[in-house]
């Protein structure tokens, strides 16, 4: 088993860009926690401790993407499927920020790019997808599926872009091979992507068939059953 | 162990006598240092890595689990090898490749700073335990909610952890043979009903809290304690030997 980790280490992206990308995201991770206390008031800690500690499970389970590669969810569409934008990267957050102190895994100097991509940008692009498509496709688990999936896809695409953009602003002079690394990891993360959204669209739909309400991209209304389910 | 432990490695030696919110800033300090030190300073690589070597053979850890720990930097380093061909530059030939020289420079420096930094890293993981994390966070002023979350997620995340795992062995028992993408439908659906799981034990948690008069605060379990003088020069030790180095390279270089 090998543990791929996408986090930013040291000095990939340059002081200046790391430190305003911090600034960003203290402030994106504030305004999550005002958001989710005003809905949930004092259930936020245990509720949001629980749904982080259910992101860490779901990153702990490894399927295998290649011979010998095996990849992770990075579970920002999911929490924002299940528990909506703001409690969702709040909870990615805290998983980002414990991988950083008690995994090795990313630089403290590059927190800030990576609760800004994975957290930040992957739940809110997951979830405005879901809601986008959620009005064109129809409330079925098949839509909802699909809705989902392209969600997932459209989140793990957009935190990489999250990263190139940090790159380009902050990393190394490149010059013209710039477009080719861009499009080499924008591409991967298609690839990363569907993956991420095929496990992603099952898990959230297997919820919604059990308890609707617990799916927030939904918005407490259950799904409609289709001719052969409810017979 | 579980993996949700972290990577603490029980011990009892200086660097693990030292409080957590000393070695959060040092860390800090630290990564700052390698980040600032010019490329083209070699030597001062080889300084902090023996400066780190030193603090593992203080903190009674063995290289080779930090070597195997290192491998979680991979994907970067497909960046580092790609840099020789993609930055613009002089070239210079590597037996039958012909690369660009500035290119090399930029590769080396991924690579040598991010190693530098996930050993740093390594250094605190290996000798704080996760409750010492959040008390050293708290000391440094980190916002409280922040933290209860953090304290509620590692609690539990042992038990979905463990909840995962008992599903998937429930799966093998039954004669599920999960091989490449066909798994992927199961995974799924277990994942769903341990969300389900997860969330519904937190309302309990909440119901079971505010039964006991939570009203929104949390007394923390671990009461940090303050560090004197001593402890903050020894900690800083490290990382003001490393801006020194890196000081010098810059002036020097």
């Amino acid at each position: 088993m090998s543990d791929l980790a996408l986090h930013i280490p040291v000095d990939v992206v340059n002081g200046p860009t790391s430190l305003a990308f911090a600034l960003l995201a203290a402030i994106a991770v504030g305004a999550c926690v005002v958001v989710s206390r005003r809905h949930l008031d004092e259930r936020l800690v245990p509720l949001a401790g629980l749904a982080t500690a259910f992101i860490f499970a779901a990153q702990m389970l490894n399927f295998p993407v290649a011979a010998g590669v095996s990849g992770h969810l990075l579970g920002g569409a999911l929490a924002a499927a299940l528990l909506g934008p703001w409690l969702g990267a709040l909870c990615v957050t805290v998983v980002i920020v414990i991988q950083a102190l008690l995994f090795a895994d990313g630089a403290v100097t590059a927190l800030g790019l990576n609760v800004m991509n994975m957290a930040v940008i992957a739940a809110f692009t997951g979830y405005g997808v879901i809601v986008l498509a959620l009005k064109v496709l129809p409330r079925t688990r098949f839509g909802l599926g699909v809705a989902v999936f392209a969600a997932a896809v459209v989140s793990v695409v957009a935190a990489s872009a999250g990263f190139v953009l940090q790159f380009w602003l902050g990393g190394e002079e490149v010059g013209q091979s710039f477009g080719a690394m861009a499009a080499a990891i924008l591409g991967t993360h298609v690839l990363i992507g569907i993956g991420e959204g095929v496990i992603t669209a099952g898990a959230v739909t297997a919820v919604a068939v059990a308890r609707p309400d617990l799916v927030h991209a939904l918005r407490g209304t259950p799904l409609a059953r289709t001719a052969k389910e409810s017979v | 162990m579980s993996p949700v432990d972290g990577l603490y490695r029980p011990g009892d030696s200086p660097v693990h006598r030292l409080r957590p919110q000393v070695k959060i800033v040092a860390l800090v300090a630290f990564t700052c240092a390698i980040a600032a030190t010019p490329r083209e300073a070699v030597w001062a690589f080889g300084a902090y890595a023996l400066l780190i070597a030193g603090l593992f053979a203080l903190a009674r850890v063995p290289l080779g689990w930090v070597l195997s720990r290192s491998l979680v930097e991979s994907p970067f380093l497909v960046l580092a090898l790609a840099f020789p061909f993609m930055v613009e530059g002089p070239a210079v030939h590597l037996g039958f490749l012909t690369v660009s020289e500035p290119g090399l420079w930029a590769g080396w420096n991924l690579l040598a700073k991010a190693t530098l930094g996930v050993w740093a890293a390594l250094v605190l993981a290996a000798t704080t335990p996760i409750a010492g994390v959040l008390a050293g966070l708290s000391r440094l002023r980190c916002p409280e909610i922040l933290l209860q979350i953090t304290a509620f997620a590692i609690r539990y995340a042992h038990l979905t952890v463990a909840e995962v795992t008992q599903m998937r062995l429930a799966r093998l028992a039954r004669c599920d043979d999960p091989r490449f993408l066909w798994q992927a439908g199961a995974l799924a659906r277990s994942l769903g009903v341990v969300f389900i799981r997860s969330f519904e034990r937190g309302e309990r948690v909440w119901q079971a809290m505010a039964a006991r008069g939570y009203t929104g605060r949390l007394p923390l379990d671990v009461g940090p304690a303050p560090a004197g003088a001593l402890q903050w020069s020894a900690a800083l030790a490290a990382p003001a030997l490393a801006a020194g180095i890196a000081a010098w390279a810059a002036v020097f270089a």
